[in-house]
């Protein structure tokens, strides 16, 4: 027997159980998933950030008016996972995508079940699939999916 | 269903690292003593100081340690402690009870564990102490085999004899 052989080897989980606070503005976001909305927020300028925050990251000041968003978007970018990890949305390979949804001025990060690497591009139309049992968190939308 | 109606305040995200851990050679050798109840340190070879747990080089020198294991006392002298309040799922004493950093009679470097049967009042640096061992059948490839030290009722250690070791 060789000396790695020889090696005793364990598994070692290291798990941090964190649990967040959200505030005003991302509770109202979460608590939106949960009822099956999706809720940004309007800055000074008129524009529409989602996930919303609590202060214009341009002038620092406070912002709370919620605005309801479509669940349909637009691609603006995308990466392609070929082998998902277990703790990642699909467990068929998938996009991750920044998707800017009707009525954001923001993109958002979210999966892209699309079957296929060849079906996905820039610019193609996304709705999301809501999940059977939500939680309030972002896993809400399970995924989304192509707009034929 | 009023409770699902309830706002949503508070977001659950853990993080979850799963690793394989090798010990190595000299740490397996180390655990498979333990599992005989035997605790093994390893001698440097340029200033003979003793490493507990063994391992396979002298930090200090930069140089392997081979040769023979040294088998050591499961009796110690307490070098330094603090005060646990928070309970933790692996350690299954009492609370509150001291976390100490044990001396063990021919080591050069200090064990980290906990103390058993002895009030945190009483606790101190010096204090000579022995493992509670878990019943034989209840032996692993691990360190818990130790269940805790606890004081031995020897008379102090001095000062002396354990301050290049704090």
């Amino acid at each position: 027997m060789s000396e790695v052989e020889d090696s005793l080897s364990a598994p070692h989980r290291l798990a941090y159980t964190y649990k967040r606070s959200l505030g005003p503005v991302l509770g109202q976001f979460f608590t939106g998933l949960r009822d099956g909305r999706i809720l940004g927020v309007r800055r000074a300028d008129g524009t529409v950030m989602v996930p919303p925050k609590e202060y214009d990251p341009d002038t620092g000041e406070a912002i709370d008016e919620m605005v309801e968003l479509a669940d349909t978007g637009e691609v603006v970018s995308w990466a392609w996972v070929h082998e998902p990890r277990p703790s990642q949305p699909l467990d068929q390979a998938f996009a991750y995508a920044l998707i800017r949804l009707d009525g954001a001025d923001t993109p958002l990060l979210h999966a892209v079940d699309a079957g296929d690497e060849s079906s996905m591009q820039t610019g193609m139309r996304v709705r999301a699939r809501w999940s059977d049992e939500p939680v309030g968190a972002i896993t809400d939308i399970a995924c989304f999916e192509p707009v034929a | 269903m009023s409770e699902e109606k309830e706002p949503v305040e508070v977001l659950r995200t853990p993080v979850e690292l799963d690793y394989t851990y090798s010990a190595g050679v000299s740490a397996s050798r180390f655990l498979r003593a333990v599992e005989q109840g035997k605790l093994l340190g390893q001698r440097c070879p340029v200033d003979g100081r003793v490493y507990f747990p063994s391992r396979g080089s002298c930090p200090q020198h930069g140089v392997p340690i081979e040769g023979e294991p040294v088998e050591l006392s499961d009796r110690g002298t307490i070098v330094t402690f603090s005060v646990n309040r928070v309970p933790s799922e692996n350690i299954d004493l009492e609370l509150p009870y001291a976390a100490i950093q044990v001396l063990l009679d021919g080591a050069d470097t200090t064990l980290f564990h906990v103390l058993g049967e002895c009030s945190i009042d009483d606790v101190r640096m010096g204090m000579r102490v022995e493992a509670v061992w878990r019943p034989r059948d209840e032996w692993t490839i691990s360190m818990q085999n130790i269940r805790y030290f606890k004081p031995s009722g020897e008379p102090d250690a001095p000062f002396e004899s354990y301050q290049e070791h704090i």
